[in-house]
């Protein structure tokens, strides 16, 4: 009787079949027992990709992945017909499905991906969901006009809209040189990256509620969208009432470019996902889930990075620098998320023919 | 096992199989995780992670008192901010970076879905991008930890509908493997994914080419078995697979009993002491005969067939 040998997945040694295959009575155990190596070659080095030691497989393993797969395939096909040793058919089966996804998994590193992503594939899912964005842009719009609206009817309002605490300065009927206070330098950057990772991760975490409330048809996206945008439409109120719109505005604006903008973006992407299942159009629904999910995805890993940047921005020159340079800094910002954005890694193909037809 | 136990984990298993056909032509049998399997994994998970940022979080308490030892307690040295910076990014990352890093590794699966034998695919068969794994992990905010954070929040406070409200979004996303064929959570149906049994057998030796299978001869008796077609016509390709079992197990009892019912079908006279190498003789001519029938395209399912 052949023991089952794993100490041995070298090369095969001698070509000629050994004394074992030739006394097998059965054509189906001979066949097993000619093909056996091959098999627990295959084992062998999906055993070590699983395990990601890649560094370990010799160039002569990869170069033999897609034939051994291609063997082992051919061999359940095979055994499924001439075989009945219930064994070596489940076996082969769990072989062919272990090789089958590493083979056909060709997968890219994270660095490979990262690369691709940064250059192009996140500027083109953007860009894809345009429709998206145009209708978060306006549903954020109008929140803050809403919450601007609201305010200047009823004071009442305000304390409604934006949460306060008690030691916050920032309340109507403040003075002018409170609310200017509140807006000042800060003379040193002690304790400020603490400051931006809480914002980073207090954020991110808010983008990516925007982002999967779409689930729910991008219902509860936009309106979370709202009553944030409402809190701004408040805020600023109150400051312009004191003539310091503009110091508000600049103050904001250093982080708050790329803040909201990343905030239009989650909400865009999980609107998108919303849309893509109540309007699957040709496709299924799942299908059509599926790709609005993964090109969305895609937009939110952009929108967490956007948030790394607003939290350093936030933390540092909008608490360090002075009014012109926090607007300067502000719009620079837009300007750059839109360049990179709609301007860079437009597909030059049939993909831009497309769009100019629409 | 009784028989009808048996039959309804078969129909089981079989719901929740699938066909895929690799581009050489050759259908697998995939089969979905179950519910059971993902909710244990999902709980292993979670036990890691619990643990491990609680532990990384004294961790960096205790070296923060140490960075305290020379200042007054008022004032935050550089050292404490950045462990704060530190604890924070490390709390954000461990939550939502675990099962994306774990899930676009090779194996495709975290190591709770590992243990329990899972693995994530992509629906269309293709392969699984980051993309997928990056959806159908975002969503798990809104599945599980956003809802979770309400109940406590309103059992705690005042608000009973804002508690119930929360409950019922919970229920809803929790349910929803229940209410589809492929027991996809949301984040699956949006991220076009699907979780499946990760396979891995061991091939066994083969029972059918030493000791007695190959000529009959018995090592014990020196008595040779060879079988008419007769008797051979008796049984089919489940009574082979089941008599294969049977010897891979190899336990006496077993062996003795389907020796005896064996005998007794064949018209043998049940003899003791060498069960194993009948049944060892039997089955590699059984599987002889059923094997060569199948060449000429005859197949015979079971003892009834």
């Amino acid at each position: 009787m052949k023991k089952p040998s794993f100490a041995f997945f070298g090369k095969k040694a001698e070509l000629s079949p050994s004394p074992d295959i030739e006394a097998a009575a059965l054509r189906s155990d001979r066949f097993r027992l000619e093909r056996e190596d091959d098999w627990r070659q295959l084992e062998d080095i999906l055993g070590k990709i699983e395990k990601g030691r890649l560094r370990k497989l010799s160039d002569d393993d990869v170069l033999a992945l897609p034939t051994l797969y291609r063997t082992a395939a051919s061999s359940l096909a095979v055994a499924r017909e001439t075989s009945l040793d219930a064994s070596t058919l489940t076996y082969l089966e769990s072989l062919v499905q272990r090789a089958w996804f590493q083979v056909y998994g060709p997968r890219q590193g994270l660095f490979a991906w990262f690369r691709k992503f940064l250059g192009g594939n996140l500027s083109r899912s953007i860009q894809e969901i345009w429709l998206d964005i145009c209708v978060a842009l306006f549903v954020m719009i109008a929140g803050t006009i809403t919450g601007w609206l609201l305010v200047a009817r009823d004071v009442e309002w305000y304390y409604a809209l934006v949460p306060t605490q008690f030691t916050d300065t920032r309340v109507p009927g403040a003075s002018r040189e409170i609310l200017l206070e509140s807006l000042k330098v800060e003379d040193s950057a002690q304790g400020m990256s603490a400051f931006a990772a809480q914002l980073f991760t207090n954020n991110a975490g808010v983008a990516i509620l925007a982002f999967a409330l779409g689930f729910a048809f991008g219902i509860p996206s936009l309106m979370l969208l709202v009553h944030n945008m409402a809190v701004l439409g408040a805020m600023l109120w109150l400051f312009s009432e004191q003539g310091l719109f503009w110091e508000f505005a600049a103050w904001l604006s250093v982080h708050g470019t790329t803040e909201l903008f990343a905030i239009l973006l989650s909400g865009a992407a999980g609107m998108h996902i919303g849309r893509k299942m109540a309007f699957p159009g040709q496709k299924s629904v799942m299908a059509s889930a599926a790709e609005g999910g993964q090109r969305a995805a895609q937009v939110m890993i952009g929108v967490v990075m956007m948030m790394i940047f607003a939290a350093l921005l936030e933390a540092f020159p909008r608490q360090l620098a002075g009014t012109e340079a926090r607007a300067i800094i502000g719009v620079f910002m837009l300007i750059f998320w839109i360049a990179y954005f709609f301007a860079f890694g437009r597909k030059p193909a049939d993909k831009s023919g497309q769009e100019q037809v629409e | 096992m009784s028989g009808r136990t048996a039959d309804r984990l078969a129909q089981r298993r079989a719901k929740r199989e699938r066909i895929l056909v690799t581009p050489e032509g050759v259908a697998l049998r995939l089969s979905i995780g179950s519910r059971s399997a993902r909710a244990g994994a999902l709980l292993l998970d979670f036990t890691i992670l619990t643990v491990s940022t609680i532990a990384t979080t004294f961790l960096l308490i205790w070296i923060a008192q140490g960075t305290r030892i020379d200042t007054d307690f008022g004032q935050m040295t550089g050292a404490t901010e950045f462990l704060i910076v530190v604890w924070s990014l490390m709390w954000f990352i461990a939550w939502n970076g675990y099962f994306m890093f774990f899930e676009m590794g090779p194996r495709g699966a975290t190591p709770g879905k590992r243990a329990m034998g899972l693995r994530v695919a992509s629906r269309d068969g293709g392969r699984l991008t980051p993309e997928a794994v990056v959806a159908r992990n975002l969503l798990r905010d809104v599945e599980l930890f956003l809802p979770i954070v309400f109940i406590f929040s309103a059992s705690a406070g005042a608000g009973g509908l804002a508690g119930w409200s929360a409950l019922m979004w919970f229920l809803v996303f929790v349910l929803f493997p229940f209410f589809n064929r492929d027991s996809m959570r949301a984040g699956d149906l949006v991220a076009g994914t699907w979780v499946l049994e990760a396979v891995n057998t061991r091939l066994d030796h083969a029972i059918s080419t030493g000791g007695a299978a190959s000529d009959g001869a018995s090592v014990v008796t020196g008595a040779s078995y060879k079988f008419g077609d007769d008797e051979l016509s008796v049984y089919g390709e489940y009574e082979l697979q089941t008599l294969e079992r049977v010897l891979r197990e190899g336990r006496p009892d077993a062996i003795e009993a389907v020796a005896e019912t064996i005998c007794r079908k064949i018209g043998w006279n049940p003899g003791a002491g060498d069960e194993e190498a009948f049944l060892q003789a039997f089955y590699s001519q059984l599987r002889a005969r059923l094997e060569t029938d199948m060449r000429f395209g005859k197949r015979k399912a079971d003892k009834f067939g």
